[in-house]
């Protein structure tokens, strides 16, 4: 009976090394994402891990968290380990910076593109045959036609909603009290604001509420292709936002960690061609040339405009619009 | 609840009271007192005017209303309705009775969320209900109705719960009783069952409101989350967190929390009265 026990233990305890050894020559990375990238990162991890596996040899498992932009990026900020974050906007990993200091000022130029190595834009989804023929924004402040957008106060997606509609007002030679006057009347055709960019797909495709959904463009393409064939189109607008999503080290978490090297070529690996090849699968805009051309038909011809050229920066944009008592709650809340 | 007794408390033949109390009071602390002093202290970081600047600010004022107001119609409801399936589950017996007080929990197990996109799906303009009540003129979902649904579906089982094993243990003799003293109907039930069943209503309508008020996960789906309309004052909490205001996200839990123990407060209170009352 004694000798069982003690065999049992010394057999556990040859379990426990060998497994421990075994585990040096895996190493896990954590990828701290946000909600629509779910599909997207499944399909990038195993293409990673297999050109990791064969450029040097060592197996390299990727860990996924998924949630909203902001809650991520808190997380990140509280503690949670992350080698990686690839959030919607910069303003989030801006935040991480701010807050906790986990990686370094500049952290938005260490990649090529703004560290966004894909991209994507504010698109129109309206219902087949496009009964209330939504063709641009203007269409939008229509009587009668009623319009499903998230809350820009608490997802990500919907201030790059928000910030299109505004640039747009801004593009068609209106100044800032038009813009605003734009935004105003707009808000008014919003019946329910969701949490999140998913609650609002959701409202407008399983509830059947709203003409038009303002949606990502990978979000859409994922809808018209998969969710609901023949059951919704999408309508792309004259002009809308380029939306890049950006991706970062967290330099406090991989020197500690010691998976720098591998966490670098993660996110380098995003911007050669089978990255590049994964994302556009997967309905976002490619950067690389041969890639863009190979996927041209995928993606409607709109003109884009950054975020850079009309509002500065994340920092800025936020503090106009965003904030409390900002030019979204005074739609709210007028006479402020 | 035993607020009153805890101070009046001399000598007890009971032997262990000071080991007893001392894990109380140390278990308390740990899981209660300890992340609420945090909060306070949080939400102290930002200063006295920054804090009273967020905290009456029109749209936290009205995030108020809305949650203070559902919780309190939401309970009221459960209260009503609770003791009725209370009594009905206690006072007779019909094939299925035990499948019905299995039903009661259910709202305890179900996640928020999944019982905030049902309704929500059931009710909206072209849900199963919705579509019956949108001709009415009724919009159940994405409006202070829809809270006030949600919020009490997930209180149900709180006011049930807490009623039943009072019912269980009101001897149906004393109602015969009474009547044989020539009491009708009405007076047996307000002289003599009300006042036994009057406490546990009270707990179960407190906690049926205190659950209520910090509820987040159902009511987002249904609200719409419409400033000044729909917006829950946790969801407040929400867009300051995102915001990374945590000093403004605690100041607004620092309100919720002093409101709510100054209710709680007075419930007991009122218990405290009622029996005393009675007695």
């Amino acid at each position: 009976m004694r000798w069982r026990t003690v065999w049992l233990f010394v057999l556990l305890c040859l379990g426990v090394g060998a497994g421990t050894a075994f585990a040096e020559h895996t190493v896990t990375l954590l990828n701290v994402s946000y909600d629509p990238t779910r599909e997207l990162y499944q399909d990038y991890n195993a293409a990673f891990a297999k050109h990791w596996k064969e450029t040097t040899g060592t197996t390299v498992t990727v860990n996924q968290s998924h949630g909203g932009s902001g809650k991520q990026a808190r997380a990140v900020i509280d503690g949670l380990e992350a080698d990686v974050v690839t959030l919607a906007l910069a303003y989030d990993i801006e935040a991480i910076h701010e807050k906790a200091q986990l990686l370094p000022k500049n952290w938005q130029a260490r990649l090529p593109h703004n560290s966004a190595p894909y991209t994507s834009t504010i698109v129109f989804l309206v219902r087949q045959g496009n009964p209330k023929q939504i063709r641009d924004w203007d269409d939008l402040i229509r009587p009668g036609v009623s319009v499903i957008t998230p809350n820009p106060k608490t997802s990500g997606g919907a201030r790059w909603n928000y910030l299109a509609a505004w640039g747009y007002a801004l593009k068609q030679g209106g100044d800032e009290a038009k813009a605003k006057a734009f935004i105003g009347q707009l808000f008014k055709h919003v019946p329910v604001l969701d949490s999140g960019a998913r609650g609002s797909l959701t409202t407008f495709i399983e509830r059947g509420i709203g003409d038009v959904l303002l949606a990502w463009e990978h979000e859409a393409l994922l809808a018209s292709r998969e969710l609901g064939p023949g059951r919704f189109e999408i309508v792309a607008p004259s002009a809308s936002i380029l939306a890049e999503p950006p991706v970062a080290l967290i330099d406090r978490v991989v020197d500690r960690r010691g998976t720098r090297a591998v966490a670098q070529a993660y996110l380098e690996y995003l911007y050669s061609e089978q990255g590049q090849e994964i994302a556009a699968k997967h309905y976002y805009r490619p950067r690389l040339r041969a890639v863009i051309a190979r996927y041209a038909q995928q993606f409607p011809q709109i003109t884009l405009f950054t975020l850079e050229e009309l509002f500065g920066t994340w920092q800025q944009a936020h503090a106009t619009h965003f904030k409390d008592g900002g030019i979204f709650d005074q739609i709210y809340q007028p006479g402020r | 609840m035993g607020l009153s007794g805890f101070f009046r408390r001399r000598r007890s033949v009971l032997p262990g009271f000071g080991l007893t109390l001392g894990l109380t009071l140390l278990y308390l602390s740990l899981i209660v007192l300890i992340p609420l002093s945090a909060t306070f202290l949080k939400a102290s970081t930002a200063g006295w005017s920054a804090f009273w600047h967020t905290v009456t600010e029109p749209r936290a004022l009205a995030s108020y209303r809305v949650t203070f107001g559902a919780a309190f119609i939401g309970a009221l409801v459960n209260a009503l309705m609770g003791l009725v399936v209370a009594w009905v589950l206690v006072r007779y017996h019909f094939p299925g009775r035990r499948m019905l007080d299995a039903l009661v929990d259910l709202p305890f197990a179900l996640p928020t969320a999944v019982a905030g996109i049902t309704l929500t799906t059931l009710l909206s303009a072209h849900g199963w209900i919705g579509r019956y009540l949108e001709p009415l003129g009724i919009k159940a979902a994405f409006s202070p109705l829809g809270i006030v649904i949600a919020l009490t579906f997930i209180g149900l089982p709180f006011v049930v719960r807490t009623v039943q094993p009072v019912l269980q243990a009101l001897d149906p003799e004393l109602e015969e009783g009474a009547a044989s003293l020539g009491a009708g109907r009405w007076q047996t039930f307000r002289r003599v069952i009300a006042p036994e069943l009057w406490p546990a209503l009270l707990t179960g309508f407190a906690l049926a409101f205190a659950r209520a008020v910090g509820e987040y996960g159902s009511v987002v789906f249904i609200s719409g989350n419409m400033p000044m309309r729909t917006e829950i004052t946790p969801l407040l909490i929400i867009t300051k967190l995102e915001q990374y205001d945590y000093a403004g996200a605690t100041a607004i839990g620092v309100v919720m929390l002093v409101i709510s123990f100054a209710m709680l407060l007075s419930i007991n209170m009122l218990h405290w009265w009622s029996g005393k009352r009675y007695a």
